[in-house]
């Protein structure tokens, strides 16, 4: 018997579509990598209705608690690698086994972009993070580089300064963007010295990183840091999802009832081309995905 | 026999934060040592774990990268 709905993902999205499609008795899969996606590496939230200030790993954890109040079958730590119309039904194959189902909702969310210069995959967690909020501390007194030019990468900056003994800002266009007032905090700190005009060629060490090799003014130049933050931005964590319409950015393309291009797949949150990126928008979106589900089931029979 | 848990954190580090409340709710005793504050354990870590990401948690000998949820599972016997 295949599963009424397959949902991927368990950020905002997925845990949301989890609770409606629960509520509404669908035989239903969640298959995730992980509880929570980007909301569990959120800082301060101020703007998730009913919380006047909750962190991000106390809101999934509310999510988490909310969706176990039902019993949800549910498939932790595995990876999607393929989604496909076969037929009626529509084939999800994962890492360690397939399924099928009658519709499924696509909320895989974001991921962190990666630089894809030599020695990044060698030095990941070696001194390379795409999390400074969780690995900053961890150089205290050491001199780093944030690689990258928004607001993420101000955000990574502004939580060094304070730990790291100089912060290097490795930007690839002429000059820094984000907010203003973020942007003037990093160019007044004592210890920030931001390279404009930048790209990082490659990353350098022994066991662990050693240094960044950057290119500008036509040279390369090697500079000694002892961590390399990478805030250069997400992308969809679409790449599955071969046969489903995506926009140039590589996000899904849905319409306002959350339905891609494939009759019975539909998609829900930041991996999709949905207007604004907000926890709150993901949630709401979890749920109009999943009515729509519902609804397209009752139509087929 | 308890086993003996020792988690290697960062205070800001939401992944950190989940994985001590699913040591909590699994009722498992553990020792946190902050890596942000405490040299000689971040060198610890790194030691056991030969890479500087957190949370790295030690159960009894078994060092387990992460929140994975499933090794963490495995290596407590739950």
């Amino acid at each position: 018997m295949p599963y009424d709905l397959i949902i991927i993902g368990a950020g905002p999205a997925g845990i949301t579509a989890a609770v409606y499609a629960a509520r509404k008795k669908m035989n239903f899969l969640v298959i995730t990598r992980d509880i929570g996606g980007q909301a569990a590496w959120s800082g301060d939230i101020e703007n998730y209705t009913g919380y006047q200030f909750v962190t991000g790993p106390e809101l999934v954890s509310k999510f988490e608690e909310h969706m176990r109040k039902y019993r949800i079958d549910s498939k932790e730590g595995e990876d999607v690698l393929d989604v496909e119309k076969s037929g009626d039904a529509i084939v999800v194959r994962t890492n360690r086994s397939r399924y099928e189902a009658k519709t499924v909702i696509i909320a895989s969310g974001k991921f962190s972009r990666e630089l894809g210069v030599p020695g990044e995959k060698e030095f990941k967690n070696k001194g390379l993070t795409y999390c400074a909020t969780c690995d900053g501390p961890l150089f205290a007194g050491k001199d780093v580089a944030v690689i990258g030019g928004g607001n993420s990468a101000l955000d990574a900056a502004l939580q060094l300064v304070r730990i790291a003994r100089k912060v290097y800002i490795i930007n690839n266009t002429p000059r820094l963007g984000g907010d203003a007032v973020m942007k003037e905090k990093v160019e007044t700190s004592a210890n920030v010295t931001v390279l404009n005009d930048s790209r990082v060629t490659a990353i350098t060490g022994s066991k662990m990183v050693g240094g960044v090799t950057v290119s500008r003014n036509g040279r390369e130049e090697s500079i000694a840091v002892e961590g390399i933050f990478v805030e250069i931005g997400l992308v969809p964590n679409s790449g599955f999802a071969k046969t489903v319409e995506r926009n140039a950015n590589g996000e899904i393309k849905i319409s306002a009832r959350n339905e891609t291009n494939i009759p019975g797949i539909f998609a829900a949150g930041d991996v999709t081309d949905v207007p604004e990126k907000q926890i709150i928008i993901a949630a709401g979106e979890g749920s109009k995905a999943v009515l729509s589900a519902f609804k397209y089931i009752s139509q087929q029979l | 026999m308890a086993k003996a848990v020792t988690v290697y954190s960062t205070p800001t580090c939401p992944f950190c934060i989940r994985a001590k409340q699913y040591l909590k709710e699994n009722n498992i005793q553990f020792t946190d040592h902050n890596v942000g504050a405490d040299e000689a354990k971040a060198q610890e870590m790194i030691k056991k774990s030969d890479q500087m990401g957190v949370p790295v948690i030690d159960i009894d000998g078994i060092i387990v990268v992460g929140f994975d949820k499933e090794k963490i599972k495995e290596a407590l016997g739950l």
